[in-house]
């Protein structure tokens, strides 16, 4: 174990993570999507005035948030045998982190002043329209900093997705180690091109805040 | 005036109805109360206002006078009581059996399109240009066609004398400015009735008189019926014609700008008169 650094598995283990890398962006870009959109439709839906939408709705984010991501990974494998791990990994992942952002959807909807929906009302604007022409707009421009981060930190639980096959980066890390005995070098590989693709990422996302804080 | 069925303790139904009448007023509260908890804000209010009339709520802080407005604007609903508007009940729907129950959402946005409502804090959508700010209720809501839309908000701004902001972001205008584009996207709804809630008390001293003399052009060569709550006495004096004024939740006295003004008969009228003056 004490021989020193092999800079040559590390060149014969980058085309593979790479890869590897390919599906965990993949999983990241889709699985943001997912809990974008539904996050929003669950923070909507939490504001509904029937308790027949609101009490299940809030039951079930609390279910996904007070179980692990991977406890929820494992089952859905389990119990969707038949579908693409890495699709599973995505609709996983998507509605783990939604259960989140629909908080940051909530936080950015109360946000925007009583006024701005009486002011709605008082134009008789439909509800449909109200959200959609004037809420929405507002709170998703209060919230689109703190998704950026939800989504950097779903980057970096990717590797989870090994655990139901799924072959992304820290996948191939493992298999390539196991194989040739190196996993010091594959491993801050793969460390390395996490960090090389999220703190630019990170920088952007201040940024980005910076911006739309005025 | 006998009553049989009453759902709600309704007043209502002693009322004549409008078509045979012919001289029902534009507004008329009838006993309405409004509750928060146990706080009655507004205690068996009858009053009413004529079409076209301009009406200025006056009273302390705390008398109801938003409370009026807010009811009107149906942001508020009547803990009892009935409104009337132009004949038909403003938040309540007749069963067949003829008795009033309270309205859904549905016809409450119906009553809300006779009625506009400019807001102190003016309430402007941040995310829309002025010009959509204008446009967007009469394109969405009453399905009128966009170019006309557009055409009709560039008049109303040209109107409350903004022509040059067509363009512009909220943000970028001053308060009077954005009140005046508020006031624009109120008429542009085409209301009968203008409601206005002490629509000058978050401008700048400086910017007050513009609005005013907007909102005075606007009584003069329109028809429509205003209720406006301020504390600008002058205004009251020059734009209305029936000042009501209020404590309590119930009307004090009510009679014409002079009348109210220079010879108040109730002793509360004279204290708040002088203590505003
Ligand atoms: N949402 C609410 N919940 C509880 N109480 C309320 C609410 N809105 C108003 N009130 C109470 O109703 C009363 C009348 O309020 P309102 O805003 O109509 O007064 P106002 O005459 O407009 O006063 P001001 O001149 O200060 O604007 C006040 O005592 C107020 O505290
Ligand atoms: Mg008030």
């Amino acid at each position: 174990m004490n021989q020193s650094f092999q800079w040559d598995a590390v060149g014969d283990a980058f085309p593979l993570l790479l890869e590897g890398f390919r599906v965990t962006l993949l999983a990241t870009v889709l699985g943001t999507l997912v809990a974008a959109v539904l996050g929003l439709a669950v923070a909507v839906a939490g504001r509904a005035p029937s308790r027949f939408v609101t009490v299940p709705v809030k039951a079930l984010t609390e279910f996904v948030r007070s179980t692990p991501l991977l406890v929820q990974l494992v089952g859905a494998a389990a119990v969707f045998s038949s579908v693409e791990p890495l699709t599973i990994g995505i609709i996983v992942l998507g509605i783990h982190y939604a259960a989140y952002t629909s908080e940051v959807y909530r936080a950015g909807i109360d946000g925007v002043p009583k006024g701005q929906w009486e002011a709605c009302r008082a134009l008789s604007m439909s509800p449909r329209r109200t959200w959609q022409a004037v809420i929405l707009p507002q709170a998703v421009r209060n919230v689109l900093p703190a998704l950026g981060n939800y989504a950097i930190s779903m980057f970096k639980e990717t590797p989870f997705l090994a655990v139901i096959t799924v072959q992304e980066m820290v996948f191939e890390a493992r298999k390539y180690g196991a194989d040739h005995f190196v996993y010091t070098e594959v491993f801050t590989l793969a460390g390395l091109i996490f960090l090389v693709a999220s703190y630019p990422t990170s920088l952007l996302m201040r940024k980005l805040e910076k911006r739309l804080g005025h | 005036m006998a009553t049989e069925s009453a759902p709600l303790k309704e007043p209502a139904d002693a009322a004549p109805d409008p078509q045979v009448t012919g001289v029902e007023p534009l507004v008329r509260f009838d006993k309405v109360v409004k509750r928060y908890g146990d706080h009655v804000v507004l205690d068996e209010l009858d009053f009413t206002v004529r079409r076209g009339e301009h009406v200025t709520l006056i009273g302390p802080s705390g008398s109801g006078k938003t409370t009026i407005l807010r009811l009107l604007m149906t942001l508020e609903k009547v803990s009892d009581g009935v409104i009337w508007v132009d004949g038909s009940p403003l938040s309540h729907v007749r069963t067949p059996s003829g008795a009033l129950k309270p309205a859904g959402e549905k016809q409450l946005r119906e009553s809300r399109k006779k009625i506009g409502m400019v807001f102190q804090q003016f309430n402007l959508f941040p995310n829309m240009k002025v010009l959509q700010n204008i446009t967007e209720a009469p394109v969405n809501v009453l399905g009128m066609d966009k170019d006309e839309a557009e055409t009709r908000a560039r008049e109303l701004l040209d109107l409350v004398g903004l022509s040059g902001k067509v363009d512009a972001h909220p943000s970028q205008l001053s308060g009077g400015q954005q009140q005046r584009v508020a006031i624009a996207r109120a008429l542009a709804m085409r209301p009968e009735i203008l409601l206005l809630d002490e629509v000058t008390s978050a401008l700048d001293p400086e910017l007050v008189a513009g609005v005013l003399e907007l909102l005075g052009d606007i009584a003069r060569n329109t028809n429509i019926t205003m209720l406006c709550v301020t504390h600008e006495m002058n205004f009251a004096r020059d734009v209305s014609e029936k000042v009501l004024m209020f404590d309590a939740g119930r009307v004090v006295e009510s009679g014409s700008p002079e009348k109210i003004f220079t010879d108040p008969e109730h002793e509360r009228t004279r204290e708040f008169l002088n203590a505003v003056l």
